[in-house]
């Protein structure tokens, strides 16, 4: 109903990530069986340990049921069709960044991610990962001199394999969803970082995640622990080509926050969202949490997701430590035929821990998108506080949006508070902007970017002014 | 008098809206320095005419011509219609959460300054000007952190129509029911207003139905309007004569008619 014609007028902006880089990779066959994934676990030259978190993982992954609560329509995921290690081919030793394949580093100058020392982003270290290895990282003995470890996983499993084996998978355990234990079982490349005590990381550290090739999975998986009264601000971002398969991504992200540490953790989810019709994109099934288990740790997860065909992911905290707090802003945008199932899990453990969920759900064209969170106050959380706040925004009259809270208390003495909306960028919203001059394609992204105000406070600095523009683009022509 | 070209000039307009016939025929001529009255009854369409011609999308033009500037505008878009410099003051001013006061006020009036071929404005010198413009309409500046109209009374919402109006500098401005929901001190307010950024280059539309708005600013034309039509034209003693009346008197001009 809304300015039809000047919709349909508009020229939609193509998704710029959406390109394939020409590269000779190693591929391992389809499939997923024991022999796989011990392949997996060679190429990578593991310890033993691992190999055996990896079967183990692999059993029980065999014994679960994909899950199907989030009521998400997509056809059945043909596990033994996907490829589970995919590399680009290089050398084996690579000393410095000058030995990385130009047409990798190509790659990640097209995506803005310049690599190079002599293009180096100056105010944050960067952890590029292309399909199933990380390639490079910047600023590792800048890093180094601050005691800060910042690598890929792989590297992180030989050099510093005591963290490795203290702390992986203990905030997701192998089995503890049906997507986090196929990660668990081949997973293949993701970043660590180690934070030491009284640290406070001198800029901040990023990953960038690339999916290159359309017939493999990307099964990334990031450990960042937090020692006593140390704090980071991590940021992460994804792309990958327009193919019209399907690919997969589960992720697997653990935080770990001791004694007065604080961890702030942003994502801009931009994975391909499949066509207008539907066709293609990525399915992100990710599983995202955090042990708040010091005395007044922090964890915050902010994200923007605006990609994938298909999202599911509840990025969460598990609040052990007295008076730990954490926090989750969420902005997720679905157009198209985008399904998005996102959201948190807030679950008191300890006393007077605290606990605030903001999340904006916007839908456009005929898309699908819910939010989905847990607030439990267990009984020993006394004193515990949670607010949340859901807001949903809807445009056009094909979209859908629901909310799904859950709320559990075992502790009298606690608080849990839950607002929600529901609004719609009304024609008269529209025209009185227009009214004043202001063209309509602004004037939606205006409204939109007011929607999510209180969660692109939240963002990093440059992060925030990417995340608007690229709101914007999404939403070119969604209106009608 | 030797006049000088028209700046609006509404020609024999019928306009419908989902098939429901609302305009059946208005002409309506403003020229430089002239303020114009439209008065009727709730339903007679004033109000759907001042939306028209701020082209609102809900409506159809199905004959006659809007013209501005000698220009024919029946299908330019609202935002293309307020750069060049017609101004609706909405009887109802929209809320719109999360979006600051500040920020749409500097956008709405880069808009019209890029028009303008003015050298658009950045965060500061922008906020000079709207402090100097807050005085026309005894605005505190603590609106200008608000998100646009949100919370604000019905009094506020008007005064930030006509401090729009100030910033954007229309050539002719259509106030539909500004004065409605203000008491009397707010009504001043609006009305010096309104008369300070009024001059003999710009046209002023008033729509109302009291003539308390008419005793402020003196019309020099009143128009009434009923079923979509204007049945009656004269000078500012017109709406005078409407208030001593009734409407009911004016029924009888559409017989005579």
């Amino acid at each position: 109903m809304v300015n039809e014609n000047l919709v349909k007028e508009v020229v939609k902006e193509p998704y710029k990530y959406g390109f394939v880089t020409d590269i000779e990779t190693e591929k391992i066959s389809k499939g997923l069986n024991e022999d796989i994934i011990r392949l997996i676990s060679t190429k990578k030259e593991e310890p033993e340990y691992l190999l055996s978190f990896r079967l183990n993982a692999f059993k029980k992954w065999q014994q679960m049921k994909e899950p199907n609560w989030a009521e998400l329509g997509y056809d059945k995921i043909n596990y033994q069709d996907i490829i589970y290690y995919s590399a680009p081919k290089q050398k084996e030793k690579i000393s410095s960044l000058d030995e990385v394949d130009p047409k990798l580093l190509e790659t990640f100058d097209k995506l803005g991610i310049p690599l190079t020392e002599q293009k180096k982003l100056t105010n944050v270290a960067v952890d590029a990962v292309f399909d199933s290895v990380s390639i490079a990282t910047t600023f590792r003995e800048e890093l180094a001199e601050h005691g800060v470890i910042f690598c890929s996983i792989s590297e992180a499993v030989k050099n510093h394999s005591d963290l490795i084996e203290k702390y992986l998978g203990s905030v997701v355990p192998a089995t503890d969803n049906y997507f986090a234990a196929l990660n668990s079982a081949v997973f293949s490349d993701g970043s660590f970082v180690y934070i030491p005590k009284g640290v406070t990381c001198p800029m901040d550290l990023s990953s960038y995640f690339r999916i290159n090739s359309g017939d493999s999975g990307q099964f990334e998986r990031t450990l960042i622990i937090a020692e006593e009264s140390s704090s980071v601000s991590y940021l992460e971002g994804c792309t990958a080509p327009m193919f019209d398969t399907n690919t997969l991504h589960a992720a697997v992200v653990e935080l770990i926050a001791l004694d007065d540490a604080s961890i702030k953790y942003s994502t801009v989810q931009n994975w391909y969202a499949g066509n207008e019709e539907g066709v293609g994109g990525i399915f992100n099934f990710v599983t995202k949490r955090g042990k708040c288990l010091g005395n007044r740790s922090k964890i915050s997860w902010s994200q923007v997701e605006t990609g994938s065909a298909i999202t599911w992911k509840y990025p969460s905290c598990l609040l052990l430590g007295e008076e730990s707090i954490g926090e989750f802003y969420s902005v997720a945008l679905t157009n198209n035929l985008q399904q998005a199932d996102t959201g948190t899990k807030m679950i008191h453990i300890g006393p007077k821990t605290k606990s605030t969920i903001v999340s904006k759900g916007i839908s456009a064209g005929n898309s699908k998108n819910s939010y989905r969170g847990l607030v439990k106050m267990g009984t020993k959380a006394i004193g515990a506080k949670n607010y949340s706040q859901c807001d949903s925004m809807l445009i056009g009259d094909q979209a859908s949006a629901n909310t799904f809270p859950y709320i559990t208390s075992q502790q009298q003495n606690s608080e849990i508070e839950h607002e929600a909306s529901t609004c719609r960028i009304s024609e008269d919203q529209l025209f009185y902007l227009q009214s004043r001059g202001i063209e309509f394609e602004e004037a939606v992204s205006m409204m939109v970017s007011g929607f999510c105000r209180d969660v692109f406070n939240q963002l990093p600095m440059e992060f925030a002014a990417e995340a608007d523009k690229l709101l914007a683009l999404k939403l070119e022509g969604s209106v009608g | 008098m030797t006049k000088s070209n028209p700046i609006l000039e509404v020609n024999n307009l019928l306009a419908s809206t989902e098939d429901l016939p609302i305009l059946k025929g208005v002409s309506i001529t403003v020229y430089p320095g002239e303020i114009h009255a439209i008065m009727g009854r709730n339903g007679c369409g004033k109000s759907t005419l001042s939306k028209i011609i701020a082209g609102h999308p809900s409506y159809n033009i199905t004959e006659g011509e809007i013209n501005f500037l000698g220009k024919n505008i029946n299908s330019l878009e609202p935002e293309e219609r307020a750069q060049s410099g017609i101004f609706l003051g909405f009887q109802y001013p929209i809320e719109i959460p999360g979006v600051s006061n500040l920020e749409f006020l500097r956008v709405s009036t880069n808009a019209r300054r890029k028009f303008l071929k003015k050298e658009e404005l950045d965060t500061f010198d922008f906020e000079d000007l709207v402090k100097e413009k807050l005085e026309i309409v005894k605005m505190d500046s603590a609106f200008l952190s608000r998100s646009v109209n949100q919370g604000f009374s019905g009094g506020e919402k008007k005064r930030n129509e006509i401090l729009q109006m100030a910033l954007l500098e229309p050539k002719i401005a259509i106030l539909d029911e500004t004065d409605s929901g203000l008491d009397i001190d707010a009504l001043r307010i609006v009305a010096s207003g309104i008369k300070q950024i009024a001059n003999n280059k710009t046209g002023i539309i008033l729509i109302t139905h009291y003539q308390r708005l008419l005793d402020e600013i003196k019309p020099d034309y009143v128009h009434v309007m009923s079923d979509g039509q204007i049945i009656k034209t004269g000078g500012s003693n017109l709406a005078l004569e409407l208030e001593k009346k009734g409407y009911e008197w004016t029924d009888n001009f559409i017989k005579e008619k």
